[in-house]
């Protein structure tokens, strides 16, 4: 703030500026956080809930195995998901960026890849079902062309489909923000390279992956805090057969035992953010995106 | 389940309601007479009664047909049992006429946001089917008190008492409209033999093509039901499990899990619907209108009757406490037209039960009684409440008579005292 600022508007004027996000964040963020860990350590009879301080649903969520159970689910998928939405987001990035030079085919194959998703979620999963089925397309096509006798089980309410579906959901959520810092990647830099002797291989690890991490960085954090929150796709698509985290949160909230739900949420966030805080210990994804 | 029962300030305010709500009950005396509403007409029509409950008993037409004949505005919503409740306990101001299970009133009901329904002022009372008002069967034995029997939740002593009677008072916690009698559900044409016992559902034979419904106090009944069949267990209540008995359960619906003997766990009527008609499975726990859906679409699905028994379920309106005045009048008018027999009528070709029969009947075809309640083969085709043709003429209900299906009930849908602990459980073998 320079001279022409009138005194004493000075000192003020960055707290006015960043008093908007900071109200908005505090009325959308932080109080239904402050509201779910207060309700965390509330008693409940299975139908209202008494304001007290107990620490009984900490314990009932710690010392059931389920819990590790399910956590180590949700990260299974988590884990699987991310890799193979990096694997495709990557791929397909590196092709509009590097291969398609023509910038009309570029925004209109990138165009493409959002299709699907101008459908809803909801519909674009459960199109799966009809197809993976039993009696579903793909098996009939299978059977028919002699692959196998049998109609395959495992394609349909299993953690393939949960996988399947997750993959399908969220690759463009990978796909954009790698797309984004691929694309400001300078030419002259590949050019600088080839020039100085690197193979296609070396380009690739040495000049391309880490001027893209910001994007896989960004990528990650959609995919994973996506995954983690999820309870529709495991239900439906497993046929109820896994659960999640948050599914099990859903059971006991259908149940009316919310503060059970709570304490798990709140393990939950923190289980999230610990990752997150993970993924941007690596890549400082604030320096990066201001360059 | 185990905490204090009266905890909460609303008690006060609730007290005051019923004050002002048992004047004006008296003033009121008599209005109940069907189709024929003393209240003055000039306001009547700015009178809306909102009633929310699930989706099989809050039907828009009823309420469509409700509202043209009474005057006054009902508007249907419909929300699922448990969501139902939540909103009976923290908004109960969005909310007029509430339609809840009678396991539902198990939890519902101390809470005291209800106000009680005064027998006096219903007509048709005293031709309520003694299921519901004696807690009979039509024998005059006892009907089975495993999980919530109706009677159980019916009656309550006053305006204000949060528990229930142990027999009939004048006022009733709320006024009983459908109910039924549950069973599995089989892909006959795909099975090919007959299917006799619960014991079935976890027949290695149907491995891979089971199903049960991932609503835990149901799910896990269900599967007791098949157990005790199979003979390895005998539960000293079914609807009421101790610890004990839910990790049995619980531990043998795990191995049968990992043994590959379930399809899905399905949570919503088109879960249902789908799994059966698409072949994936060939024996699960269903709902009767799911199973004339999957008919409906010329696939041999029938709810089949077991010897052990079937699951019974049902419910009643209920009036929220703060209706007073006019308000509570228009509400007592509806619950009135409500038994005067034209729901009776559409509900039944639905497959459910009205709780005064005598009115439904009326309103039904002769052929149509005979096929419902009499277990009479069909006279000619039987059409379901919307028109479409639901059963062919010859046909026979599954199970047979009103009397066969509803005087056969082994438990009831309820909610265990070690819920918290059974739904745990429960999770836990989802997740296995």
């Amino acid at each position: 703030m320079s001279a022409q600022s009138p005194g004493g508007g000075s000192r003020l004027t960055p707290y006015l500026q960043v008093a908007p996000l900071a109200l908005i964040m505090l009325a959308m963020v932080g109080i239904p956080i402050g509201t779910v860990v207060l309700l965390s350590f509330w008693e409940s009879d299975g139908i209202s809930v008494y304001p007290a301080f107990t620490w009984q649903n900490y314990r009932d969520v710690l010392s059931t195995g389920v819990t590790l159970t399910l956590f180590a689910n949700t990260l299974k998928y988590a884990a699987i998901v991310l890799v193979a939405t990096v694997l495709i987001g990557f791929t397909c990035s590196y092709f509009l960026v590097f291969h398609v030079r023509n910038l009309k085919w570029q925004i209109g194959l990138f165009l493409l890849c959002t299709i699907p998703f101008w459908t809803s979620n909801v519909i674009r999963m459960v199109s799966w079902i009809p197809f993976l089925g039993r009696e579903g397309l793909f098996n009939r096509m299978l059977m028919q062309s002699g692959l196998t006798d049998r109609p395959l089980d495992i394609l349909l309410y299993s953690d393939f489909a949960v996988v399947l579906t997750y993959i399908h959901l969220f690759t463009l959520f990978m796909i954009v923000p790698i797309f984004n810092s691929m694309a400001k990647i300078n030419p002259n830099l590949i050019e600088a390279a080839r020039d100085a002797g690197a193979s296609s291989w070396q380009i690739l690890t040495g000049v391309i992956i880490p001027l893209s991490r910001t994007g896989i960085a960004l990528g990650s954090i959609f995919v994973v805090t996506l995954v983690m929150g999820d309870f529709f796709v495991v239900r439906v698509m497993s046929g109820g057969q896994s659960a999640s985290v948050v599914s099990a949160m859903k059971n006991q909230i259908d149940q009316l035992f919310y503060p059970q739900a709570a304490a798990l949420a709140v393990l939950l966030v923190l289980v999230v953010v610990l990752m997150v805080s993970a993924i941007l210990r690596v890549v400082d994804i604030r320096a990066e995106l201001a360059r | 389940m185990t905490h204090g029962k009266d905890r909460g300030s609303a008690g006060l305010t609730r007290r005051g309601f019923l004050k002002t709500s048992a004047a004006t009950a008296g003033v009121a005396a008599g209005s109940g007479v069907l189709g024929a509403p003393m209240i003055w007409a000039q306001t009547i029509k700015d009178i809306t009664l909102n009633q929310v409950g699930p989706s099989y008993s809050v039907i828009a037409d009823i309420a469509e047909k409700a509202s043209a004949d009474l005057g006054f505005t009902i508007v249907p919503q419909t929300a699922d049992s448990t969501s139902l409740m939540t909103k009976v306990v923290s908004q109960p101001e969005t909310i007029d006429i509430a339609d809840l299970e009678f396991w539902a009133m198990q939890k519902v009901w101390r809470s005291g946001k209800l106000q009680p329904v005064e027998i006096a002022r219903i007509a048709n009372w005293s031709k309520m089917t003694p299921l519901m008002k004696d807690g009979k069967n039509f024998d005059g034995s006892d009907l089975s008190r495993q999980g919530t029997m109706p009677l159980e939740v019916m009656y309550t002593g006053g305006p204000g008492d949060t528990s229930f009677a142990a027999g009939a008072t004048d006022y009733a916690t709320t006024m009983p409209t459908i109910y039924n009698a549950d069973t599995v559900g089989i892909r006959s044409d795909l099975i090919g033999r007959p299917v006799e016992s619960w014991a079935e559902l976890f027949n290695p034979e149907f491995k891979g093509k089971t199903a049960l419904v991932n609503i835990p106090q149901i799910g896990i009944m269900d599967a007791a039901m098949a157990l005790e069949a199979m003979g390895e267990i005998t539960y000293a209540d079914k609807g009421n499990m101790t610890r004990d008995e839910i990790d049995h359960t619980i531990t043998r619906l795990i191995e049968l899990k990992r043994d590959g003997q379930f399809r899905a766990f399905w949570s919503t009527f088109d879960e249902s619907v789908n799994l059966m008609a698409a072949g994936e499975v060939v024996i699960q726990s269903m709902w009767s209108p799911a199973v004339t859906a999957v008919k409906s679409r010329g696939i041999e699905c029938v709810y089949q009757g077991l010897k052990e028994g079937y699951r019974g379920w049902g419910l009643g309106m209920g009036l929220m406490g703060h209706l007073e005045g006019m308000k509570l009048d228009a509400a007592y008018d509806y619950l009135n037209w409500y038994l005067s027999g034209w729901q009776g009528a559409f509900i039944a070709r639905q497959g459910y039960y009205s709780s005064v029969p005598e009115t439904a009947k009326a309103n039904l075809t002769l052929n149509e009684v005979g096929y419902w309640y009499e277990g009479k083969p069909a006279t000619e085709d039987i059409l379901d409440p919307y028109g479409a043709v639901m059963d062919k003429a010859g046909a026979v209900r599954d199970g047979g008579s009103f009397e066969q299906r509803m005087g056969n009930v082994a438990c009831w849908n309820t909610v265990m005292d070690e819920e918290r602990y059974m739904v745990q459980r429960w999770n836990e073998f989802i997740s296995a």
